[in-house]
């Protein structure tokens, strides 16, 4: 569990990052929070001949409101988001900081990256289910400028994006701020990666639920938005019959397959229990509403 | 809770601070890799990456050429094909020709077999290296279940039991059996192993640094496999980073890395990091039991039958199959069972070979027997506890012999009161208020259940232990012990025992632990032993230089020795506190060409006792305990958890408490988590610790203790019973029988409790229940 052989570059600003990305080739690999990385070093399943430590740029740690969007620099670390109470984060993307307690356990997410998380891609980790929860863009720098690409379209499969090579990450574009989301997900112990989670976004508009989003981690090779199951809660009393409903349709539309921590049929049975339990939990605060109707 | 006893005060009993914390707390701790030598090299190991297979090729020329390696090692290097001995031997047994290679030539059996060794100046380029080692190997048919095991598979095939089973199964009004199995698992101390060898050319000594468990006995092996004198090896027992059975064996890296050091005349360091650990470290656990049990219409236990399928892994290592004789000769437990045939089949499969891990065989056979006595209670519509009170032992029916043997010796259970610690662990957890708990929950609709499991457990295995003590320049005492340190803190038990020889406080007393040059005779720390046989040896040791201290003191003060004491770390004459001798002024008296030392005394106040010892002593206990099974996920969160032990006399009740503890936490990992998985080529599936789940401190419950000494062993001077084990004993079982109780059922058929096998018995019940009916044992 010793890193083969590589070599260490600092860069100072972005465009160190591109150039040195550009210079080094293929087999550089960006240094951020290390706390993927790293492990996959030391187990040899990863070996970068150069590794380029991006920790000393500055400008890239911020999480700031613009208009509808809450934009979040690549090396903002997990916890400043888990304790960030500022109305730019309460106001309609309050779910982040809930969420980010999820992640790992707490020198973890000191170091961990949002950037990081996103360009890594894990189909369970807590920033790309909430990056597909809030619609958000993602931001990189390349040798001819930045782009920015839709999350839709950023998570192309397991630990695989649609960065090209050369690109660095350089921020998360959250979108479609509501007031009622949650994310829940269940692991066997304390700040595991989870077996499945489920995500819900949506606002309550005369007693209708509007705006809905469903996102599920663990079951797929990417964050999975479900469809029909948001069909379904739209326009929707919000009332646990139609979480119910709502969770088995979502547990229905899924083949999250046999892993080492579940077989198929246990893995949908999840799927609907953290469906359910994310819209209760999500409408019970994001609501003065109290508990929804039709639960003791 | 701590108290620091005045001067004076009795130690042995007392809540006494651990002497070893100062250093490990301060970080001045020596573990195995913190030893280093000037020029040492770093060896790697090569592991076979293929479950089974006939090695066609290992090539290691381009990791030799590599810069920074110092030398490449295969089988065909090694003098005379060593394989590893067993420790401990059953009767009956021949297990020669399974016995695990130090490096593999032809055929390797289990991925993480060493098939070489790499030597570098760096422990970097040495993993570098090791992955340039060329394999090749031509892949076998693999076994994985124990239960398809035959002809040569099956390494041994043994039963033990006493009384007429046949008749007693006849005559039955009831027959009532199950499967249970228990999955493998095994000891993941946080410190893996570690050894670090000097080698002085000049003398031919090797210096041993890392193996803390039982380094006499690994010298000796290792002397035999080198063919040189034992007094050429010096064995260092260092701190170790927790045992619990797996660490401190002698392993093929047990001789793999003196014995570089010397080819090399280099100091050779070799630390296991964590991904090697989980494939290379004995395993345990893994069995199948098909019990059945005969009893009346009220309950009474007639006869008892098990039929035990044992997985060892790839080779026998130094356990031999002890563990699955530990099963079958403590089966029976705490109950009256007038009747008992058990039988194992201990098969070799391609896995990792097993051994011992803290309450080997009884964990398996707790858990299995107390599941069954759960499923007479269901089935004959009686409470859980009333069945067990009914079959227990009465306190009037020891010491009872069982006719069986284990470890060498007869079973006698000595003594105790099975019964009032059941009745006292069931008074307490109402006096914490659990049953409030429960009826609140389940009001709530919860779903929530109370687990109960009594256990017998063995400890203090003899045959002997021998221990030093001296006083010193300075009027200090030292102990030379057998016993070592693993973290139990012995170090201070056995200060407390000899301190209170001289009517001093602990902290006069310095401990040292298997150090095989200061104690040769010494049987290292394993099956709840230390306190009990080590202990009763300083307690002799340390009596004898008490003797030796007033004889001379005697002459000191010009008084005949009966009217001389010795208190508060001084002899003095008896009622006159001023005129004394301190403890390095009778030193001085005994040194060469002192005036008091007579021609043919040896100089010096020092002593060496042996205590030797036939029966081990059984201690017993209760486990109870309260949980919660989300219906949702399946994942169960135990609220509570509560053990009784009997342990004869605490020689520092917070030790104890930290060992049933320090077991309970196991134990939930046990029955919950922990688990080695293999896919169906042989691969290990539970490599890292995303995989391998130890519990962490969020899913420990809090732990109450309540600690009997109620019944003093007989057999040793100290009155002790171990303690080691019984914090994991009863864990499985009882964490089992409180899930069942949750979610309906009448017994659990196996571990871990995971959220898969939840969620799916609790959708369908009925049909689980339906596999808990087996038709009986063949
Ligand atoms: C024990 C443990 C438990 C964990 N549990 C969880 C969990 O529950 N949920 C969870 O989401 N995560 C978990 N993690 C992972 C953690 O969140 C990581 O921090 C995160 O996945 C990656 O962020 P990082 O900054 O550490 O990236 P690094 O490890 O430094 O890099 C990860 C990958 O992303 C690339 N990269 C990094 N930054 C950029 C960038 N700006 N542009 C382009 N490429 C980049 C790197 O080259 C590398 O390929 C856990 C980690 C550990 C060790």
């Amino acid at each position: 569990m010793k890193p083969a052989p590589f070599e260490y570059h600092r860069a100072y600003t972005p465009q160190e990052v591109v150039e040195l990305l550009r210079e080094l080739g293929e087999d550089a690999k960006i240094l951020a929070g290390g706390q993927s990385l790293v492990p996959m070093m030391n187990f040899r399943l990863a070996h970068p001949a150069a590794l380029i430590d991006i920790n000393p740029v500055s400008g890239l740690d911020y999480i700031r409101r613009e208009g509808d969007e809450l934009r979040v620099g690549a090396l903002t670390r997990h916890r400043s988001v888990e304790i960030s109470r500022g109305a730019e984060v309460r106001d309609g993307f309050a779910v982040l900081p809930r969420a980010a307690r999820w992640i790992g356990h707490y020198p973890i997410r000191s170091r961990g990256t949002v950037g990081g998380s996103i360009a890594h891609s894990d189909p369970t980790a807590e920033w790309c289910l909430l990056a597909r929860l809030h619609d958000a863009e993602i931001v990189v720098l390349g040798e001819h400028g930045t782009r920015t690409v839709p999350s839709e379209e950023w998570f192309t499969g397991f630990l695989t994006t649609a960065a090209l090579p050369g690109e660095m990450v350089i921020e998360t574009r959250f979108r479609r701020p509501r007031r009622c989301a949650a994310l829940l997900e269940y692991a066997r112990r304390r700040g595991d990666f989870a077996i499945a989670a489920a995500g819900v976004a949506f606002d309550v508009v005369d007693d209708r639920c509007q705006d809905v989003t469903i996102v599920l981690g663990g079951v797929a090779g990417r964050p999975l938005r479900v469809p029909e199951a948001e069909a379904h809660v739209q326009g929707a009393e919000p009332a646990e019959s139609t979480w119910a409903e709502a969770a088995r349709i979502a547990a229905a539309s899924v083949e999250p397959g046999a892993e080492a921590d579940g077989d198929h049929d246990y893995r949908r049975h999840l799927v609907g229990t953290l469906t359910r339990r994310a819209f209760r939990e999500a409408y019970e605060t994001g609501t003065d509403a109290g508990p929804v109707r039709g639960v003791a | 809770m701590t108290d620091t006893p005045g001067p004076g005060a009795a130690q042995v009993g007392r809540r006494v601070p651990r002497k070893e914390d100062h250093r490990l707390l301060a970080g001045d701790a020596r573990f195995g890799a913190d030893v280093q030598f000037p020029r040492i090299v770093h060896a790697r190991m090569v592991r076979s990456p293929i479950a089974h297979g006939t090695v066609l090729r290992v090539d290691a020329a381009a990791a030799r050429e590599l810069p920074g390696v110092v030398d490449v090692v295969t089988a065909e290097d090694l003098p005379g094909d060593p394989h590893i001995p067993v420790r401990l031997e059953v009767a009956g047994t021949d297990l020669g020709e399974r016995l695990q290679p130090v490096l593999a030539a032809r055929t390797v059996r289990y991925v993480g077999e060493p098939l070489a060794v790499v030597v570098a100046e760096d422990p970097y380029v040495a993993e570098d290296a090791a992955e340039l080692v060329e394999i090749e190997i031509d892949e076998l048919e693999v076994l994985l279940d124990a239960g398809r095991a035959q002809g040569d598979d099956i390494v041994a095939d043994f039963g033990l039991g006493y009384g007429d089973v046949d008749s007693a199964f006849e005559g039955a009004a009831h027959v009532i059996g199950m499967d249970v199995a228990v999955q493998r698992h095994s000891a993941v101390p946080m410190e893996p192993r570690a050894l670090t060898v000097g080698y002085t050319h000049a003398t031919g000594c090797l210096e041993i640094f890392g193996s803390t468990k039982v380094p006499a006995f690994n010298r000796q092996v290792l002397a035999g496999l080198l063919g040189v004198d034992e007094a050429t090896i010096r064995m260092h027992a260092v701190d170790a980073g927790g045992g619990f059975g797996v660490r401190g064996e002698f392993y093929p890296e047990d001789f793999l890395i003196p014995w570089l050091a010397r080819r090399l005349r280099r100091p050779v360091s070799w630390v296991e990091d964590r991904a090697e650990h989980l494939v290379a470290v004995n395993h345990s656990r893994e069995q199948r039991h098909r019990i059945e049990v005969a009893v009346d219409d009220e309950g009474t236990i007639l006869g008892l039958r098990d039929d035990v399928r044992h997985d060892n892994g790839a080779y026998v290592r130094t356990h031999g199959v002890i563990v699955p004789e530990l099963t079958l000769a403590m089966l029976p437990g705490p109950y009256r069972v007038p009747a008992y045939a058990g039988r194992v089949r201990v098969a070799l499969t391609n896995k990792t070979p097993c051994g011992t891990y803290r309450a080997p065989g009884r964990f398996e056979g707790t858990m299995a027997r107390e599941q069954l006595l759960d499923l007479v209670a269901a089935e004959l519509g009686m409470d859980r506890v009333e069945l067990r009170r009914r079959n227990l032992l009465a306190r009037e029916e020891l010491p009872l012999t069982r006719a069986m043997h284990t470890l060498g010796t007869d079973v006698v259970l000595d003594s105790g009161d099975y019964v009032g610690l059941l009745d006292r662990a069931l008074s307490r957890v109402d006096e914490l208020g659990w049953r409030d708990l429960l009826a609140r929950g389940r009001a709530e609709g919860r779903v929530l259940g109370q687990g109960v499991s009594m256990f017998l457990e063995k400890s203090g295995l003899g045959p002997h232990d021998t221990a030093d003590v001296e006083i010193t320049s300075t009027g200090r005492i030292r102990v030379h012990s057998g016993g070592t340190s693993l973290g139990q803190g012995i170090e201070t038990v056995l200060a407390q025992v000899v301190a209170d020889q001289f009517t001093v406080s602990v902290d006069l007393v310095d401990v040292v632990n298997g150090d095989t040059m200061l104690q040769p005779y010494g049987t290292g720390s394993w099956a709840s032993r230390s306190t009990v046989v080590a202990g009763s040896a300083v307690l002799g040791a340390g009596r004898a230089v008490a003797e030796r201290v007033r004889e001379l003191g005697a002459q000191l003060l010009e008084a005949p020795p009966e009217d001389v004491e010795i208190a508060d770390g001084e002899v003095r004459i008896r009622g006159a506190a001023t005129n004394s001798r301190s403890l390095a002024e009778v030193w001085r008296a005994a040194q060469p060409g002192s005036p008091w030392l007579g021609a043919g005394e040896p100089a010096g106040l020092s002593a060496r006792h042996r205590f030797s010892v036939d029966h081990m002593t059984y201690p017993y206990g209760a486990h109870v305990c309260l949980v919660e099974v989300d219906p949702g996920s399946g994942g169960v969160t135990v609220l509570r958890y509560l053990v009784a032990y009997e342990v004869g006399r605490a020689v520092n009740p917070a030790l104890v408490e930290g060992q049933l503890r320090g077991g309970v936490a196991q134990g939930v990992g046990g029955a919950l988590f922990e688990e080695f998985r293999y896919d169906e080529s042989g691969q290990p599936q539970s490599t890292t610790f995303m995989d391998y789940l130890m519990p962490t401190a969020s899913e420990i419950p809090p732990v109450d203790v309540v600690l009997c000494e109620d019944a003093p062993a007989a057999t040793n001077p100290l009155g002790a019973r171990g303690a080691g084990e019984g914090g994991l004993t009863g864990a499985g079982a009882a964490l089992a029988s409180a899930v069942s109780d949750a979610i309906g059922l009448p017994a659990m058929t196996g571990l871990p409790l995971d959220p898969e096998t939840l969620v799916a018995a609790m959708a369908r019940p009925a049909t689980v229940r339906d596999r808990l009916r087996t038709d009986g044992i063949s």
